[in-house]
């Protein structure tokens, strides 16, 4: 019977992963290594700086295991979403440290390099054109949008690394993809079902996250079969339960029946999970379903200004009884203060813990106050130089302010730390995400090859 | 007879899906309470719009997932991930209130 054998390593680039893991993995002969590099969990600053969320020395100390044994064994090794978010300086930054490891290791190998971020004329061209909708709750955009976006990538299927893997790649660093596709391209490449292909590559992405206890640094091994798949941990510590990966298909997603992906969904409706061994599990059933037209997801963040932020506590309960009221206070005489003075144009949230600190987004919820409160004062402004000044005059003002039957009459905060104020640097938001309809999947993503000979 | 979800549930997560939406699983212990939990649709939209304060609109969807003996509540962000006012970029500690969160079965 076919059979094709998928070594995951980690959860994310970086994560790490335990030798012996990984060692048994490729005992097992995979056809291919690969992983995810990146997600938009950690939000939109690292698209938007070009910097990546994962630290260097963590990414090359497991692509300088990776590559060589891949090599060793003759076969590929993909990586998508280089960087974390895979702009260009994104892949960049992870093209800088693959050339590292093949200099340090002599090693031979070509390497091929895709691109997912996109020129904003080539957006532009494509919102006129109508190729362009929101995905629901973003909103619709125009070239004002566009323009004012930083950084615009898109994820790539399957398709790209397909054309990669035929031009003769052994390692293949990509920008934004789709996170299943580093998995599932070899075995569509090779005639394998896809919707299986791509649930494999669902569950492979977070490695042993799907395992029992989970992990996101340790590995997973897929077997892809004509009829189904199995998954397998590398660990003896771990097991793979139907539970743990019927449970880890809900994990992110929107709805666990139905994940849309580039071209089109995989539909679980009749997937089947069965315990197959004490640590396998074996899933039968999934399918893949294309959509009349291809459509790529877009992701773009825009530069909203600088952030300043002091952290303070409170501890006296006049003080606390009266927070709200204090806060409105502040904002309304910081607002004042700079109002004539040109300083008008920013945001001043005070972020109270202990209060509603972490679920302020849901305003009308119920809150409890705690016997003491933390309380982050941020300000955004336009530059780094105002945000400074809203932040140091809104802390100086709640420090001092005389609040309705005060009588701690030194000061109203507690800071941990001297200086009290950090800069915090550019802030971005998304502003971008969004469908692109796309007549050639292959051809969106230009490929680039560099040919590497005992290291050089 | 009233249970605490706490005391039936294995796993209660909240998590962005995407930088617009927030998504919520409630994995049960067992089949059989899972499948009482369905059947009398214990968990549904208008009970967890009420349980955070937002409206019944702003549910994407509500999926009972045999497989995993699991309810998924998907809703819309209140506000995108990491834009200002944010406290929470990844979703993860927006689980909460489902804690406290009672079932009559």
């Amino acid at each position: 019977m076919k059979e094709m054998r998928i070594l995951s390593p980690t959860a994310i680039l970086g994560y790490g992963f335990p030798m012996d893991s990984f060692k048994e993995g490729m005992k097992r002969k995979p056809h291919v290594i690969a992983v995810d590099a990146g997600s938009t969990d950690p939000g939109p600053y690292y698209l938007g700086a070009g910097k990546s969320f994962t630290d260097k020395n963590s990414v090359k100390r497991d692509l300088a295991i990776m590559i060589p044994a891949a090599i060793e064994a003759g076969i590929p090794v993909i990586i998508g979403t280089a960087g974390g978010s895979g702009g260009r300086p994104h892949v960049d930054l992870t093209l800088e440290i693959v050339r590292e490891i093949a200099k340090e290791q002599t090693l031979t190998f070509k390497l091929a390099v895709i691109q997912s971020e996109f020129d904003k004329e080539f957006v532009k061209e494509n919102l006129r054109k109508g190729y362009i909708s929101p995905l629901f709750p973003a909103k619709e955009i125009t070239e004002d949008d566009v323009e004012e976006s930083v950084r615009i990538v898109a994820q790539m299927g399957e398709e790209p690394f397909i054309k990669a893997l035929e031009g003769g790649a052994d390692v293949i660093l990509a920008g934004r993809s789709y996170d299943p596709s580093v998995f599932s391209a070899l075995a569509i490449k090779e005639g394998f079902d896809k919707g299986l292909a791509i649930h494999l590559g669902k569950i492979l992405e977070c490695a042993a996250i799907a395992a029992l206890p989970g992990s996101g640094s340790d590995c997973m091994f897929g077997y892809l079969r004509e009829d189904g798949f199995v998954l397998e941990p590398l660990s003896p510590q771990r097991r793979c339960t139907t539970l743990s990966v019927a449970a880890h298909t809900l994990y992110e997603k929107t709805n666990p029946y139905i994940l849309p992906g580039p071209g089109g969904a995989i539909n679980l409706h009749e997937s089947s999970f069965n315990q197959i061994t004490d640590n396998m599990v074996e899933v039968k059933g999934s399918k893949f379903v294309p959509t009349e037209e291809y459509f790529v997801k877009l992701e773009g963040v825009r530069r909203v200004g600088y952030r300043t932020i002091s952290c303070a506590a409170a501890k006296d309960p006049v003080m606390i009884s009266q927070i709200d009221k204090i806060v409105e206070s502040v904002k309304e005489r910081v607002r004042n203060n700079f109002e004539h003075y040109g300083i008008k144009d920013f945001f001043l949230d005070f972020k109270i813990y202990g209060k509603n600190g972490v679920m302020a987004m849901f305003p009308n919820l119920e809150q409890q106050v705690a016997h003491e409160l933390m309380i982050i004062i941020e300000a955004v402004a336009p530059t780094q130089d105002q945000a400074d000044t809203i932040c140091g005059f809104a802390r100086s003002t709640m420090l001092h302010y005389g609040y309705e039957g005060r009588i701690s009459t030194a000061g109203n905060l507690a800071f941990p730390f001297s200086p009290s104020d950090c800069k915090v640097g550019e802030v971005f938001e998304f502003n971008v995400y969004h469908l692109m309809k796309v007549d050639n999947p292959a051809d969106l993503f230009p490929i680039d090859y560099i040919q590497f000979t005992k290291g050089c | 007879m009233e249970y605490n979800l706490i005391d039936i549930a294995s796993v209660i997560r909240s998590k962005n899906s995407g930088p617009y939406e927030l998504t919520f699983d409630i994995i049960f212990k067992d089949i059989d309470m899972y499948k009482r939990a369905k059947e009398a649709r214990a968990i549904n939209g208008k009970m967890f719009a009420a349980l955070y304060e937002i409206d019944e609109n702003d549910i994407i969807s509500l999926v009972y997932f045999d497989p995993a003996k699991a309810v998924k509540i998907t809703i819309v962000r209140p506000i995108p991930s990491g834009a200002l006012g944010e406290t929470d970029v990844y979703g993860a500690q927006q689980h909460a209130p489902l804690m406290k969160m009672k079932l009559t079965l």
